[in-house]
């Protein structure tokens, strides 16, 4: 009785799952990036495939358990050919290449992230990621950045990324921000710094989540198709105060965001 | 009945006694120490203060949405004076002085510490609010007290500190708002803060001969001597030249 008890209960759990993710209860939020159909396609596709795994692994589960599960007395138990050593050799090969094999059909649509250089017109605005906030730097009217000067960081004076605008022409102009405001429908180029450790630039509805790594500037790019306000949140656990470690990505008209960058030039 | 009623009159009897010698003896106290005033000049204008851009924490951008708040490195007022100087005794105490019962506080209001530069005698007791609808943590990078970093919830209940030695001065962050600053001057004996107008006051000064000394978090230390008589309050001043 227990046997086919756990069986039925085996079953109901599966279905309840499958019923779940097939319609897409609790899903990802909407894609709002030029490049997100292809990661929402991959993950599907994953989704899918291990999906068939799941349900046939728990259908020959519950099947054994209905069977067998409350037979009396010793059974025979039939040795895996070759013995335990065939059968760990089996379940690494089995294992290894289903993961070969979603990486290669996944790494088309991280190519098309990552290998495809950016728009060369794209807007670039650098990053500057520490314990717990997140800053952001635009180049300015002259397009361009000043050089970095990590041992002039000093948060008390807002200089979050070591600016030095008393002797660099370049970052004379450059513009430092609290949040991250992009024009819709241009691509983007961010540089990702860290000044300290570790740290994740996600945004869920770009499809992006990218990790810093301090000593390395990392460059993400992408276009965002819709307007609105999002959250940009770190997902690398990073201490005390990771729980708050966030700031907002705006995506507005080209007007508004001319209007926004006039606005916080004009707070330098 | 009647012996409980002498027994209420004498223990009232004894008590007004008491606190009219205790209150006596305060006031005889009081006459021999007097006060410091005077007041700190800034020479120059101020340098430019930058702007505070809190789109992080919505709840406090909200607070400050029609008057950004600035840093807060030199805070000069309308006459000249320059606040957050912090005036104390350097030299001529006995070491003996009494601490300081005051409670003195430091606020998280609007994601800002208030007052941004405070000061408090060694052993004298501190409150730390939260008084905004987010978490805070307040660490303190002391060199020669014991270095902490506390985190305190919205809502949460005060905290109660104290430092032992003296500290010219601790610098106060927080860690989630990376903008937030402000330094605990832990001195020993009278001390000053002064105002948005320059002026401080130092209560409970001794008569005697002292050095004082003014600290500024930008701007430096500056030192003077000043002789106070019984009963005749003395006046100082500081001026500290723009950079």
């Amino acid at each position: 009785m227990p046997g086919k008890a756990f069986a039925v209960v085996v079953v109901i759990i599966t279905l309840v799952i499958a019923y779940c993710v097939i319609t897409h209860v609790w899903w990802m939020p909407v894609d709002i990036s030029a490049h997100g159909p292809k990661i929402d396609h991959q993950i599907e596709e994953t989704v899918f495939g291990a999906g068939i795994l799941f349900i046939a692994g728990q259908l020959v589960l519950a099947s054994f358990a209905f069977l067998y599960g409350d037979s009396k007395g010793a059974r025979k138990m039939k040795a895996f050919p070759g013995g335990a050593k065939s059968l760990i050799v089996f379940a690494c090969v089995v294992v290894g290449v289903e993961i070969l094999v979603l990486s290669f059909i996944g790494s088309k649509a991280w190519a098309s992230v990552y290998f495809t250089p950016p728009d060369p017109d794209s807007l670039r605005v650098d990053v500057q990621a520490g314990q717990f906030a997140f800053y952001f730097r635009y180049p300015g009217p002259d397009g361009k950045f000043g050089p970095l000067h990590p041992d002039l960081i000093n948060e008390a004076t807002q200089n979050y990324f070591g600016l030095d605008t008393d002797h660099d022409a370049d970052s004379k102009d450059d513009i430092v921000t609290a949040g991250l405001a992009i024009p819709v429908n241009k691509p983007v180029l961010l540089t990702l710094h860290s000044k300290d450790m570790g740290h994740s630039f996600d945004v869920r509805e770009l499809r992006i989540q990218q990790d810093f790594v301090p000593g390395i500037v990392i460059p993400v790019h992408f276009t965002a198709l819709q307007t609105g306000k999002f959250e940009i949140v770190c997902t690398q656990l990073c201490g005390l105060g990771h729980y708050n470690m966030k700031a907002y990505l705006e995506i507005m008209t080209q007007a508004d965001y001319d209007n926004w960058l006039k606005q916080q030039a004009a707070m330098q | 009945m009647k012996a409980g009623f002498k027994v209420v009159a004498l223990a009232s009897a004894i008590l007004v006694v008491g606190f009219v010698l205790l209150y006596s003896g305060r006031s005889v106290s009081a006459a021999s120490t007097v006060q410091i005033t005077g007041s700190v000049k800034l020479d120059g204008a101020a340098p430019h203060q930058k702007p505070i851009d809190m789109a992080k924490e919505p709840s406090c951008a909200a607070v400050h949405k029609d008057k950004p708040i600035t840093t807060e490195g030199v805070v000069a007022g309308a006459n000249g004076g320059l606040a957050n100087v912090v005036v104390y005794i350097t030299q001529g105490l006995t070491g003996n002085e009494p601490v300081s019962t005051q409670s003195v506080e430091i606020n998280q209001k609007g994601c800002q510490y208030v007052p941004h530069v405070v000061a408090v005698d060694a052993g004298q007791h501190m409150k730390i609010l939260n008084s905004d609808q987010t978490s805070h943590n307040i660490h303190p990078q002391a060199t020669k007290n014991p270095e902490w970093n506390k985190s305190q919830l919205a809502g949460a209940p005060p905290l109660d500190v104290t430092w032992n030695n003296e500290e010219i001065a601790i610098p106060v962050k927080c860690n989630v708002h990376p903008w937030m600053h402000a330094y605990i001057v832990v001195v020993k004996g009278p001390y000053g803060v002064s105002d948005d107008s320059g002026s401080f006051k130092l209560d409970n000064v001794p008569a005697g001969s002292y050095t004082l000394t003014a600290w500024h978090e930008t701007y430096g230390t500056q030192t003077q001597t000043v002789t106070v008589a019984a009963g005749k309050p003395a006046t100082v001043s500081f001026t500290f030249k723009a950079k």
